[in-house]
């Protein structure tokens, strides 16, 4: 690999010092509390729609994210575009569904989907079952952040053997760990503002100049093999790539408010209306992602998969090393600096926001449901608080210890299994019409095949489901949402059936859920 | 729940009929999965969908003003 680049490095930890003393500053921002799980964990429900976008986007669009769609664009082409439609999918969603999620969790004191589903259902086994979805699918979503921290690294040269390999990261981690300690949901929030100039930043420095660099767009789309510039068109007897490319795009969309992380993002926002405006200015962050999909193809364009001094970071992280060897063979090394900078807190504020839910569902809905009904508010904080820090620290020894790969797949399993949570979350939302254990056998019929066909398909996304002498290679989470909501809704008409005067227990009635 | 509420239900929901549009303009590939008309040498598959990320946008800021009015909300 190539040597330290010390002008780069020194930028880089300049921008993460800066950070640093803001997280910690944070404490004190809006002033709440803390020894309150709504004010550590939700920042006091009180960001406004401007403070909100940044911490949704910032949450919602990882560092691993950017480096990880180029990347695909890099090595599979056309089809890691499906990035932008799944954005595009996603905001009716948030604006339909959300605002009135965040009014019943506003009327209840819920902090979780957890707490939500058990206000709504009655049922503290199927809240159980959201709960641990939600933590085991974000275990491995920390861990790719740290991916992301690792490939910026190793890009400003820093290399060792044995612990000095591994220092840097576990530097950055503790950083994060006691800053998101002291500070809660308010950390986060000040740094995304400073991540995401970062991001915007680079990602207009490298649409505009790389391109001007390499002759232009089309010049470089002529570096592209035609079969990766567009999808396959299918065959006969199969939809091909386009249900591939459809199906992931609506499965990601569908799935990606249900995770942890965004559900804590979307409550801390200080009214419905906070919401609604975010989802008509978020998709701010999916222009900038659609514009760095296509950094991947600069990254064919420029060759750097060939170059010698890139060799051993390929090696080491595969296609993910795409990003950083373009911005260090097209930047200067001082903005090479500002670029992996931005990366590398990129992943501390997901990575921050992620491990603050994971807490806050452990201490609501099982510490709390199971083990210490009657603790006091300061002592659920506390308990909040050690568990980000365990959550944060497991993930660390994860990505230390286990193969990338292991991460990347199970990332890919938590998206399967989050998606199982829908029925219950996002149309709990709007009906009580399913019964609580039919909702449970589904998530659990969803959760089972969902994983033994993504084991099936080698642990790839798309799995292809044959009928009728037709193939429909699809996004595995779809297909087995689609199983999930038949099984709980066959179940919910036979419950019905035998037992119609059953009472339905629901803490919440419908003017709740509405401004 | 009276008439005249169910008749403003009614236009609300129309109005989220824009929601359809633009999920549906994006996940049916056959209509954007081609090289051609390339724009500034951007194939037609990409530039396309990034307009409607943008189109995706100006929909959503419409659905919310032409339904601000109807929560009785703050509208800035």
């Amino acid at each position: 690999m190539q040597s330290v680049d010390w002008v780069a490095t020194s930028v880089f930890v300049v921008l993460f010092g800066f950070i640093t003393w803001l997280g910690f500053a944070a404490a004190r921002w809006r002033k709440g509390d803390l020894d309150q799980l709504h004010e550590w964990g939700l920042g006091g429900r009180r960001f406004g729609t401007l403070v909100t976008w940044f911490l949704v986007g910032g949450d919602l669009y990882t560092a691993y994210t950017f480096v990880a769609v180029p990347a695909l664009a890099f090595g599979a082409g056309a089809v890691a575009f499906f990035a932008v439609p799944y954005t595009i999918a996603i905001y009716p969603i948030l604006f339909l569904v959300f605002p009135r999620i965040w009014n019943v969790c506003h009327k209840h004191g819920y902090i979780t989907a957890g707490d939500f589903v058990r206000g709504r259902f009655g049922n503290r086994w199927l809240a159980l079952a959201i709960t641990i979805t939600g933590i085991v699918a974000t275990m491995p979503y920390i861990a790719l952040q740290l991916v992301g921290i690792q490939v910026v690294i190793a890009g400003l040269g820093i290399s060792g053997t044995g612990f000095a390999a591994d220092l840097p990261l576990i530097i950055a981690f503790v950083i994060l760990a006691a800053f998101t300690f002291s500070s809660g949901l308010r950390a986060p929030a000040s740094i995304a503002i400073v991540k995401d100039i970062l991001i915007y930043v680079t990602a207009f420095a490298a649409v505009i100049l790389i391109p001007i660099q390499l002759g232009g767009f089309g010049e470089i789309f002529a570096a592209v093999p035609a079969a990766k510039q567009i999808l396959a068109v299918p065959g006969p007897h199969t939809t091909g790539a386009y249900g591939s490319y459809a199906t992931l795009a609506l499965g990601s969309a569908l799935a990606l408010f249900l995770y942890p992380h965004s559900l804590t993002g979307i409550l801390s926002a200080s009214s419905g209306h906070a919401i609604r405006r975010n989802a008509a200015l978020l998709p701010g962050y999916s222009f900038m992602l659609g514009l760095l999909a296509l950094v991947g193809f600069f990254a064919i364009a420029a060759g750097v998969g060939n170059l010698p001094e890139f060799a051993a970071g390929f090696k080491q992280f595969g296609n993910n090393f795409a990003v950083p060897a373009l911005f260090l063979h097209s930047f200067p090394p001082w903005f090479v600096g500002v670029a992996f900078a931005a990366i590398g807190i990129g992943a501390l504020v997901p990575s921050a926001i992620m491990s603050i839910a994971a807490a806050n569902l452990y201490t609501r809905n099982i510490h709390r449901e199971f083990f210490a009904p009657q603790m006091s508010g300061r002592t659920e904080s506390q308990v909040a608080k050690w568990v980000s820090l365990i959550v944060k620290f497991g993930a660390l020894v994860f990505i230390l210890f286990v193969p990338t790969q292991y991460a990347i797949q199970l990332q890919l399993l938590g998206g399967i299994w989050i998606i199982q949570t829908l029925p219950a979350v996002l149309l709990g939302a709007y009906t009580r019409w399913f019964n609580d254990w039919a909702l449970l056998v589904g998530w659990a019929v969803g959760t089972f095949a969902g994983t033994a066909m993504a084991v099936a398909a080698k642990l790839t996304p798309t799995y292809p489901v044959a009928f009728a002498g037709y193939t429909f290679p699809g996004y595995t989470a779809f297909y087995t949402l689609l199983l999930n909501l038949a099984v709980t809704a066959l179940l919910t008409l036979v419950v019905k059936a035998l037992r119609p005067r059953a009472a339905v227990v629901d803490a919440t009635v419908e003017a709740d859920y509405l401004a | 729940m009276t008439s005249p509420e169910q008749g403003t239900k009614r236009r609300g929901s129309l109005w989220y009929l824009l929601f359809v549009v633009q999920v549906v303009a994006v996940l049916w590939p056959p209509f954007y999965n081609r090289v051609e008309p390339s724009w500034l040498g951007i194939p037609f598959f990409y530039w396309y969908q990034l307009l409607w990320v943008l189109i995706g946008a100006v929909l959503t800021a419409i659905v919310y003003f032409a339904t601000a009015s109807r929560r009785g909300g703050p509208r800035s």
